[in-house]
């Protein structure tokens, strides 16, 4: 079926003669190919085809699968997951395509300000909300007046959580579809006296349409496949995260996990199979004769807009402020005397602040090395001519990392990875495997954002450097990378931020010199101590903000050089 | 087969590989030894030196997680141990890591010293214990008052009408804990008693945790009046300020015990048998003391501060065999039970 797709979508029936560029590209391809099979495929593989065996590993078809949708539990649990990933997708992709709209296409004040703010998310472990939750809506909590006689602990936390968690994963896909538009198109608009809300729906909306698509998909499945916000604050409600969890965790039962995790993976399949069909249907916005949009200034609506961005903008700091308060409380809620002693992490559990220095090397790492894999990766896979079965393969795996909940990518990692055949067994227990694990379960996202970028690029780009021979890695550096700077910086900045917070692959793969912050987090949480665990997400959240005004700093200077040509 | 396929395919993706990590993959010295626990990070520096004074050769270089990580973590890695030794993870736990064929038998000088209790029944042992986990109920006093609750003294008291919504429990399904409190149940109440105990719980639970520690830190942090938890982390609660009350029920508490083991293919395996003979020592147990009420070393417990009197005499002749042996049956029958009703609201 791929194939098809592939050769209906070129319309050439002449074979062109393959040029050293192709060749070159189908190397880096295969490449490319070759990392994703053996940081994804194969440990997946080895871990999933655990679902048909038994204990001893034997081979018994089906009847594992059998068994589990034989529970009765099973139903109310694919209920329960299917209610709230629709909810908290619904949720958190109309609040954030509104602000991404905000941000890209209207000229209110404080712009960035507010796109730092709501990305603040993204530098939380998840186990922040869930402390935050607690202190303001638990039995307890200063607010709890707010959510009447409902409790917390139960679907109302977890969407909550969700939509905290979710929304700047959509923002980032939503801004980087917003904020390439030709403006020829709104001059056309304007010039047939077409009104702003018909301008919405037939200029704005399609021209977006990939990008809220994707954000629909990626919000959704992850969602779906989270287990630490149901897990900290979801009470009893069981959703099928929280169902592996129990097999592999609570029973140590690899194979049911396994077979939870192959139910997992629909969502994912499905959202290839969309983005496939969406994806034919897409045309360059940015073609090479396009004119960037510059939004015009309407006093009205800029003062909704400016109402919008700040309601949000409090929910999200406060949620960490939160935090911020429990993390100097001496014991939450009988004794409110604030100290620093919390911070005083050498004499807690997980490692101290080794753990922190060996996050932020992680994080690094994860970072130069993940960006440069998955953006490589993207324009190979959008911009290589034919090859399009192996491409068509590609991007399927990359759409496969967000299915897979992290403690599944840990657990197939271990027997992958230790297995005594394994010549790369060398890198288990080191800090390679935790960066080579942190890139893969951050692939989707990083990729989706390259291709949202590359694909608003006129194809054209290319084809005009090929016409003059000029080598498409030059085209790649000179061209491509500087329009795509702030994707790529942003891709970065994802990995390095995604790296600090991580908790569920990594978790099974640490060893006594390569204990990380978010685990350390995590364990002082499990040993009671809320406040020291409350001060090491802060201590990450502001390691991670502190990289991200150095990032903004950079990209300021970067867009002034390699951006001046979206503006007339 | 299966595993000279992925050579093949490998053996082309190593080279990439090897110059970006050679430095990373240093092989351990051998007076090293990998030691996986559950143990309160908080204690692992004191075992460490305590062992240290004795044997300053050996370096002891610990993973730590919770107890259903670091049981997960040593099963997948069952082809390809990375332990040398298990210092501190529950005993039912280690039982399933024999049953694998797992852990090196080893008998440590003077295993024969400890309670019959707390030590494997083979000979030579399999594992040796440390100190008793024991199941405990944790009353947050303040928020009791201010619902009107009563001090429950029994398990029975808790299913009593005026605790409806005011007791939460660790699921048995994620957590250990939850397992031995089911398991406990159904040994003091029989069977039939056990499961009609639970009904009439059930109803007044007000939610089922996944973590064995988490209803007690819920009771301390006043989210709950009561939680089912165990005694050692309700003495560490209030050890930091929390309005507990650490009940043990009359009819008598499950337990489970920490303990230890050798992984069996260890590399430092002299090294590994050092340490385990080291941990059954009175030295050691004196040491377990400070944090747990009840060791395997007989007579050198002494009371703990904070932790309720009657513990080791409320401590019920736990039949594990019999727990791990129905494990699969009695979750199954819990999950139809209690599980699969969905969450009102």
């Amino acid at each position: 079926m791929t194939d098809q797709t592939m050769s209906s979508a070129s319309p050439a029936i002449v074979k062109p003669k393959l040029s050293r560029d192709d060749w070159v590209m189908r190397a880096f391809i295969l490449v490319i190919g070759l990392w994703l099979v053996v940081t994804l495929v194969m440990p997946l593989y080895v871990m999933l085809s655990k679902s048909v065996q038994n204990k001893d590993g034997f081979f018994i078809g089906l009847s594992n699968y059998i068994e589990y949708f034989s529970t009765p539990a099973l139903f109310y649990s694919i209920n329960n997951s299917f209610f709230i990933a629709f909810l908290s997708t619904a949720i958190s992709i109309s609040l954030a395509s509104v602000f991404a709209f905000i941000l890209s296409r209207s000229t209110i004040p404080g712009k960035s300000v507010f796109k730092n703010i709501a990305l603040l998310p993204l530098l939380a472990p998840s186990l922040l909300p869930g402390i935050s939750f607690v202190y303001l809506f638990g039995r307890q909590g200063v607010l709890k007046g707010l959510i009447g006689d409902y409790s917390i602990y139960g679907p109302i936390g977890i969407v909550m959580g969700e939509v905290f968690y979710t929304f700047p994963h959509a923002l980032m896909i939503l801004i980087a579809a917003f904020s390439i538009a030709d403006a020829r198109l709104y001059e056309a608009a304007s010039t047939l006296r077409t009104n702003r809300i018909r301008t919405f729906f037939t200029v704005t909306l399609p021209g977006i349409k990939y990008g809220l698509i994707s954000a629909i998909f990626v919000v959704f499945t992850l969602v779906i496949t989270d287990f630490g916000i149901p897990k900290v604050i979801g009470g009893q409600y069981n959703v099928l995260a929280t169902d592996i969890y129990k097999q592999v965790i609570g029973q140590q039962n690899f194979e049911m996990g396994a077979v939870v995790s192959v139910v997992l993976l629909i969502p994912a399949i499905l959202a290839f199979a969309v983005d496939r069909f969406v994806q034919r249907k897409q045309v360059a916005m940015l073609t090479a004769r396009a004119v960037p949009y510059e939004p015009k200034p309407h006093a009205i609506f800029n003062r909704f807009f400016f109402l919008y961005c700040c309601i949000i903008s409090v929910m999200i700091i406060g949620t960490i402020g939160m935090a911020g308060y429990a993390s100097f409380v001496t014991f939450w809620p009988y004794n409110l005397e604030l100290s620093l002693n919390n911070y005083d992490f050498d004499v807690m559990d997980g490692g101290g602040w080794g753990s922190f220095y060996n996050s932020l090397e992680m994080a690094a790492y994860t970072a130069v090395i993940g960006t440069s894999v998955i953006f490589t990766g993207a324009y190979m896979v959008e911009k290589a001519k034919g090859f399009g079965i192996v491409r068509g393969i590609i991007q399927f795996l990359c759409m496969i990392p967000m299915a897979v909940p992290g403690m599944v990518l840990g657990l197939a990692y271990i027997f992958f990875f230790n297995h005594p055949d394994n010549p790369l067994g060398f890198i288990y227990g080191t800090m390679p495997i935790l960066v080579i694990v942190t890139i893969a379960h951050f692939y989707t996202v990083s990729h989706l954002t390259s291709m949202t970028a590359l694909k608003q690029m006129d194809p054209e780009f290319e084809t005009v450097s090929a016409s003059l021979k000029v080598p498409f890695f030059r085209t790649f550096l000179k061209v491509t990378v500087p329009v795509c700077l702030p994707a790529i910086l942003d891709i970065s900045i994802y990995l390095f931020v995604n790296a600090m917070t991580t908790v569920s692959a990594v978790i099974f793969l640490y060893s006594s010199d390569t204990a990380l912050a978010s685990i350390a987090a995590l364990n002082m949480d499990d040993a009671g101590d809320v406040a020291p665990a409350a001060a090491m997400c802060m201590v990450i959240v502001a390691t991670s903000a502190s990289v991200r005004v150095v990032h903004a700093l950079l990209s300021k200077g970067i867009s002034a050089k390699t951006q001046k040509w979206r503006t007339r | 087969m299966k595993s000279q396929i992925l050579k093949t395919v490998l053996a082309g993706a190593t080279g990439a590989f090897v110059g970006a990590t050679a430095l990373a993959g240093s092989a351990l010295a051998g007076d090293s030894l990998t030691v996986y626990t559950a143990v309160e990070a908080e204690d692992l520096k004191k075992y460490a030196k305590n062992f240290n004074a004795d044997h300053p050769d050996i370096k002891i270089n610990w993973v730590r997680d919770s107890t259903g990580i670091i049981t997960a973590k040593l099963l997948a890695e069952k082809n390809n141990p990375q332990a040398d030794i298990v210092w501190g993870l529950a005993a039912t736990s280690l039982m399933l890591l024999k049953e694998e064929g797992m852990l090196e038998a080893y008998s440590p000088k003077g295993v024969e010293k400890l309670d019959s209790k707390f030590r494997d029944s083979d000979s030579p042992t399999s594992w040796t214990g440390m100190d008793a986990w024991v199941a405990s109920v944790c009353f947050n006093t303040v928020e009791a008052k201010k619902a009107g609750l009563p001090a429950p003294k029994s398990w029975q008291d808790l299913t009593k009408p005026v605790y409806k919504n005011h007791i939460i429990m660790p699921n048995p399904n994620s957590s250990g804990t939850g397992f031995l409190d089911v398991s406990s149940w159904l040994q003091i109440f029989k069977e039939d008693g056990g499961w009609k105990f639970m009904d009439s719980l059930h109803a007044n639970i007000a939610r089922y945790t996944h973590s064995g520690s988490k209803p007690c830190k819920l009771a301390a942090a006043g989210e709950i009046p009561i939680g089912i938890s165990f005694a050692f982390r309700g003495a560490k609660s209030k050890a930091k300020g929390a309005p507990l009350e650490i009940i043990v029920p009359t009819e008598g508490v499950g337990w489970d015990m920490e303990a230890t083991a050798i992984i069996k293919g260890s590399k430092n395996l002299a090294a590994a048998k050092t340490l385990a003979d080291w941990t059954v020592t009175k030295k050691a147990n004196v040491m377990y003391n400070k944090g747990y009420a009840v060791v395997a070393y007989p007579g050198v417990a002494k009371p703990v501060k904070f932790f309720p009197a009657e513990i080791a005499s409320g401590m019920i002749d736990n039949d594990f065999q019999w727990a791990a042996s129905n494990r699969k049956r009695i979750l199954s029958e819990w999950q139809k039970r209690y599980d699969s009703k969905s969450d009102p609201k």
